[in-house]
């Protein structure tokens, strides 16, 4: 497969594939190890986007240098990942805030403590419609 | 040397799906769940991209893109209901 490729994009392909690989393993290990939802949601988001983003690097080089075509389906994965990543970890920690008021209970404890709670008499992640002094109200702040 | 890369990678993306598996079998609460699904998600999208290197084809990378946008749309629908009892009000 790798005859007559110059060894340096080998190498680089090879190099760029192997980080993405371990950063995915390091993110699902950090699913997986970590005592509390809160710092669990940080292993997938940023270490295994990261990882994902490395092995989208890789693709789009080797088909340019390697193969000689321009593809671009793997920035535009890249970019739509890299956006939606934040944005779904945000749902799910108000979620997990949820299901906590709602009296769900907590795996174990973290080392980080308990989440604060928001200024106020104010409770996070609630049906309420975001009123005045709320965290998410926008007007007249 | 691409060809050892790539079988690290399958091996890698392969023991991080088992454990994503493991931490969706577990729980305890629903939001580990969600998150093991959407890393579920992001993993399968390295598998597809790996097999696309693999076989020198550049047809796979639709499967990809499509993947990712609905393993976005299906997290933030288990969000959304879970939070407000209804997806699109």
């Amino acid at each position: 497969m790798s005859a007559g490729i110059p060894l340096a994009v080998d190498l680089l392909v090879s190099g760029l594939i192997v980080l993405g690989g371990v950063f995915a393993l390091v993110g699902s290990w950090g699913l997986v190890r970590l005592p509390s939802l809160m710092e669990r949601l940080h292993g997938p988001t940023k270490a295994t986007t990261l990882g994902l983003g490395g092995i989208l690097v890789a693709s789009v080089l080797w088909f340019q240098l390697a193969e000689g075509k321009w593809t671009t389906h793997e920035l535009l994965v890249s970019v739509f990942l890299f956006v939606t990543a934040p944005i779904s970890a945000n749902m799910i920690a108000k979620v997990h805030l949820h299901r906590l008021r709602q009296g769900e209970k907590s795996e174990g404890s973290s080392p980080a403590g308990s989440s604060p709670s928001p200024p106020g008499a104010a409770e996070w992640a609630t049906h309420e419609a975001p009123h005045e002094g709320t965290p998410g109200d926008f007007v007249g702040d | 040397m691409t060809a050892y890369a790539l079988a690290f990678g399958f091996g890698a993306l392969g023991v991080a799906l088992a454990m994503n598996l493991w931490r969706l079998l577990k729980g305890p609460g629903v939001a580990d769940r969600i998150l093991a699904l959407d890393t579920m998600v992001i993993n399968v999208i390295g598998v597809i991209v790996l097999t696309g290197i693999a076989s020198g084809s550049g047809t796979s990378f639709e499967a990809a893109l499509l993947l990712a946008t609905v393993g976005f749309v299906g997290t933030v629908s288990y969000a959304k209901f879970l939070l407000r009892g209804d997806i699109i009000e």
